[in-house]
């Protein structure tokens, strides 16, 4: 009896302080930064950086988000940010709904999204971030080297369907996608299989980039896409129209398949917001991008 | 209770009183959490309907229903979640074929011939069998049986029906084994003693007595396994290659409801149009999983109340 009430006791104590615990994690997004300086005294010149980012959006983007946010906040240890992936899409929505302070998005926002934030009276603001390539690829026992923008479109939309059609050996495409929820599936499909076509219904959408490695590299007849910051030696990269996905192809806009990475806030950044995204825009930033296997911002 | 002296009864009638009203309070509790499941439930079907009511009202129930093409992205989205329907009856299908045979016959030995240190050693076995996430599952599926697949029936991807069924279908085996085997067990000895007595075998005695007797609990179980299977979400999403194609054998890779919500939900407009057709085939789902829990509910009452007799 005695031992029941002690525990109790000690699971309710356990209980309540887990819970006061929760409720002082929630603090405020963008806390000014022009504090007095009271709490931190004249070590720093300016006002140390301080406050909680939260960033949800493109997984193409989730590890170059991750490297930055890592660096800013070696950079500057009383911010916190966060970032997590699941597609352009779901961090837009994420961002209209109020719940993320930045959108990492691997596509324009559509008119749609904007008319949805100001209806909701989310003033939707665009920073381009990086310049990323998409990259074709094929399992490297696959004899195609080179494929024109054409034929990509034409695999892609089910037409092609063996690869003899395109000087390969006499077996079937198996197409790899992404699933509509990523920014790369929306990019390749207006870049590659034409905005008012379809993509082959036999494509199959895998719900990760890693998935679409993992099956080209076990399939010797399949085809990907993946960013140019996922590619592996495992794999072969297509040439399109003469020219290999590659980090300089892409900045000297020679690679077809290229596009811009995109951050969105709710109306301009301010305070440590403002401090991030000016940081990612500088050169620590952009040393980040190349270091990942994107593209730097001329 | 020969002397009862003042204070102590005193002390005893407060007592009760006090407990009186704390089992007031729990049974109140307990009345609440009771209806609690039928609350929710009748929320979720009402929350459902309501969010798939422009669905229905724009792109059209029938249309919906019989569309072949699965384009939600596209303006206008096309959106045919017919493929999407069978996609998920395939593979419950190729589930339903691994997990009853196996299901079955287990429940059988554990409940029927094994001694009573394997049966309990087996069944807590199962029961963890149970409790493995099914993202697990899915790895192992991705690791192992997507490339066996392809190679041992000589197919271009191993991303099929096929290999989504077969893992579906081993994580449905615990649900029918211990549902089957609680029928089985429910069977009266004396059945069992009757059919010895008249000199059958305990091989006899299983398949000719307690199994039939026991059939509209096994019943149950397969149906409640089924209901398990159509409503996975990570296990299929990662091993049937969600290709939305009209499929025509479980070779191919298909696309199933609950991967496409899983898939696409993190994408859509709140209240958009997409967004009100992914809970469209929410509610499908719910219905059909709610038939099949339905039938099986009927069907295991029924036994019960022909062993209450």
């Amino acid at each position: 009896m005695n031992l029941k009430k002690l525990l109790m006791v000690g699971l309710s104590a356990a209980l309540l302080v887990g819970l006061f615990g929760l409720a002082g994690c929630g603090g405020g997004t963008d806390e000014p930064a022009d504090e007095p300086a009271t709490e931190t005294p004249a070590e720093e010149p300016a006002a140390e950086l301080e406050g909680t980012i939260d960033v949800q959006g493109s997984d193409t983007m989730l590890n170059i988000g991750t490297a930055w946010s890592e660096a800013f906040m070696d950079e500057n240890p009383m911010v916190e940010v966060s970032i997590q992936g699941g597609g352009s899409g779901t961090g837009i929505a994420a961002l209209l709904n109020g719940t993320v302070d930045f959108a990492h998005s691997s596509r324009d926002i559509k008119d749609e999204e904007i008319a949805d934030g100001e209806a909701r009276g989310i003033d939707v603001v665009e920073h381009k971030v990086a310049i990323d390539g998409i990259a074709v690829i094929v399992n490297p026992a696959n004899g195609v080297e080179d494929l024109t923008m054409d034929q990509l479109g034409q695999i892609y939309r089910g037409e092609i369907t063996n690869w003899k059609d395109v000087g390969g050996v006499d077996k079937p495409i198996v197409l790899l996608s992404r699933d509509s929820s990523s920014g790369t599936y929306e990019f390749f499909k207006e870049a590659v299989v034409g905005e008012d076509n379809e993509y082959a219904a036999a494509a199959k959408l895998l719900p990760s980039t890693q998935a679409i490695v993992d099956e080209v590299v076990a399939n010797d007849a399949g085809i990907g896409y993946i960013g140019l910051g996922y590619l592996t030696g495992d794999v072969k990269v297509v040439a399109i129209d003469g020219v290999k996905a590659s980090v300089p192809a892409a900045a000297d806009g020679s690679y077809e398949i290229s596009r811009y990475l995109y951050m969105y806030s709710n109306g301009e950044p301010t305070g440590v917001m403002k401090a991030y995204l000016d940081w990612i825009l500088g050169p620590a930033g952009q040393q980040l991008v190349a270091d990942e296997g994107f593209v730097p911002l001329p | 209770m020969t002397t009862p002296s003042t204070p102590s009864s005193g002390r005893r009638l407060g007592r009760t009183t006090t407990r009186r009203a704390a089992e007031a309070v729990v049974r109140a509790i307990i009345y609440l959490c009771g209806w609690m499941a039928i609350i929710i439930l009748g929320a979720i079907a009402v929350f459902l309907m309501w969010n798939s009511l422009r669905a229905v009202q724009e792109a059209g129930l029938v249309t919906m229903l019989t569309g072949t093409a699965w384009y939600p992205t596209s303006s206008p989205g096309k959106f045919g979640m017919l493929p999407l329907i069978l996609g998920s009856l395939f593979v419950t299908g190729v589930a339903l074929a691994v997990c009853v045979p196996v299901g079955v016959a287990a429940a059988v030995f554990i409940s029927e011939f094994s001694g009573r240190l394997v049966k309990e050693v087996m069944k807590s076995i199962i029961e963890f069998m149970a409790a493995v996430p099914s993202v697990v599952y899915g790895l192992i599926g991705v690791a192992v049986l997507i490339p066996f697949v392809r190679q041992f029936f000589g197919l271009d991807t191993g991303m099929t029906a096929l290999t989504g069924g077969i893992v579906l279908g081993i994580m449905s085996i615990p649900t029918v084994i211990s549902i089957s085997e609680d029928a089985l067990h429910a069977v009266p000895a004396e059945l069992r003693q009757g059919s010895a007595a008249l000199g059958n075998t305990r091989w006899q005695t299983t398949f000719k007595v307690t199994i039939p007797a026991a059939s509209s609990g096994i019943f149950a179980a397969v149906m409640l396994g089924l209901g398990r299977a159509i409503g996975e979400t990570m296990a299929v999403l990662m091993l049937t290659g969600n290709a939305a194609v009209m499929p025509t054998s479980i070779f191919e890779s298909v696309r199933t409801m609950t991967g496409t919500i899983a898939a696409e939900m993190g994408e859509v407009v709140q209240g958009g149009l997409h967004y009100s057709v992914l809970f469209a085939v929410g509610l499908v789902l719910f219905t059909i999983t709610f038939a099949i829990n339905l039938a099986a509910d009927l069907v295991l009452e029924r036994q019960r109340k022909r062993w209450r007799r």
